[in-house]
């Protein structure tokens, strides 16, 4: 019986785990971890106001008829300083922003607002950051599009840079 | 003036890159039910930290897996199933969230692949152990 092609089977298993290996070290790893609730409705919340003199945020406040952002940020995050400026010009192109403060203090979210600006109509206050479990959110900061309807249309990672916010502005006009 | 120096680095606080939020009561308090604790404490070994990823809820000491660990003690006393709360947590972060691939897809292959690759085993030592007779 010939079996010769049987002495290269060792040689091809080697050669495809040596490709897989390659494969991991070239490809970049993807470490972002995406929420599965796109698409779905914005699950329950009432979260009270994250500093004096905010609104409130509750999920019925959101899918009322008109589209906007929802941007979970924290003051003691980094990224979210450096995406301010990218809010105000969305709030400028009249974009309507609520915001979810994540284990933060009424005292320091007030700090962050005078410093960086405070582009949000509501800000509510996620101190043990159940809201952001609920949202399927990984860290701060992230960005969602929230239909007119109340559904969670698109997760944005990261800070928002420039670049996203044209982006962002087609996302929202896309569902109304 | 170097010991001034080293008594000041002792008493320097760590930056709370976490943010300085309240933990969850429940996150590090066990359950008053030893069946139910252990019943959470299973379940959170087998579910993925999404801030320190390749660590369990049980093993990591980042906010989110305490934020997790509550979670998962506050629906296993409100009686949910453990493999509900993993479907739970399943919606909302994916497949990636758990450390049991489920008996479907990709993870068909995996539960799969060693019992395939011990029948081909058998049949290649059976082959040897007939040349020899």
């Amino acid at each position: 019986m010939n079996r010769s092609w049987l002495l290269w089977a060792p040689l091809a298993v080697t050669a495809c785990i040596g490709g897989l290996a390659t494969y991991g070290l070239v490809v970049p790893k993807d470490e972002q971890v995406r929420s599965a609730m796109i698409g779905q409705k914005l699950p329950e919340f009432a979260l009270p106001p994250a500093t004096q003199g905010v609104l409130p945020l509750s999920n019925t406040d959101m899918g009322d008829g008109k589209p906007r952002l929802l941007n979970i940020f924290a003051s003691w995050c980094i990224p979210c300083k450096a995406e301010a400026p990218q809010l105000e010009a969305l709030e400028a192109a009249g974009v309507e922003i609520d915001g979810i403060a994540i284990r933060d203090r009424p005292e320091d979210v007030a700090a962050f607002l005078d410093e960086f600006g405070n582009p949000y109509r509501r800000i509510g206050s996620d101190s043990e950051m159940a809201v952001q479990l609920k949202l399927g959110s990984s860290g701060v900061p992230e960005t969602y599009v929230i239909a007119a309807d109340g559904t969670i249309l698109f997760q944005h990672i990261g800070d928002i840079r420039t670049e996203h916010v044209p982006m962002l502005i087609e996302k929202l006009k896309a569902t109304r | 003036m170097k010991i001034f120096v080293a008594i000041l680095l002792m008493l320097a606080a760590p930056a709370f890159s976490q943010g300085i939020g309240p933990t969850p009561a429940l996150a590090n308090r066990q359950l008053p039910d030893p069946a139910k604790e252990a019943e959470a404490t299973r379940l959170m070994h087998s579910l993925r930290c999404i801030q320190c990823q390749g660590q369990s809820i049980a093993d990591s000491d980042a906010s989110m897996a305490a934020t997790m660990r509550a979670e998962v003690r506050q629906q296993i006393v409100a009686g949910q199933k453990p493999e509900a709360i993993r479907v739970w947590m399943i919606e909302r972060y994916g497949e990636w969230v758990s450390f049991e691939p489920d008996f479907k897809g990709a993870g068909l292959l995996l539960w799969l692949t060693p019992i395939l690759l011990l029948f081909v085993s058998f049949w290649l030592a059976r082959g040897l152990f007939r040349r020899r007779t």
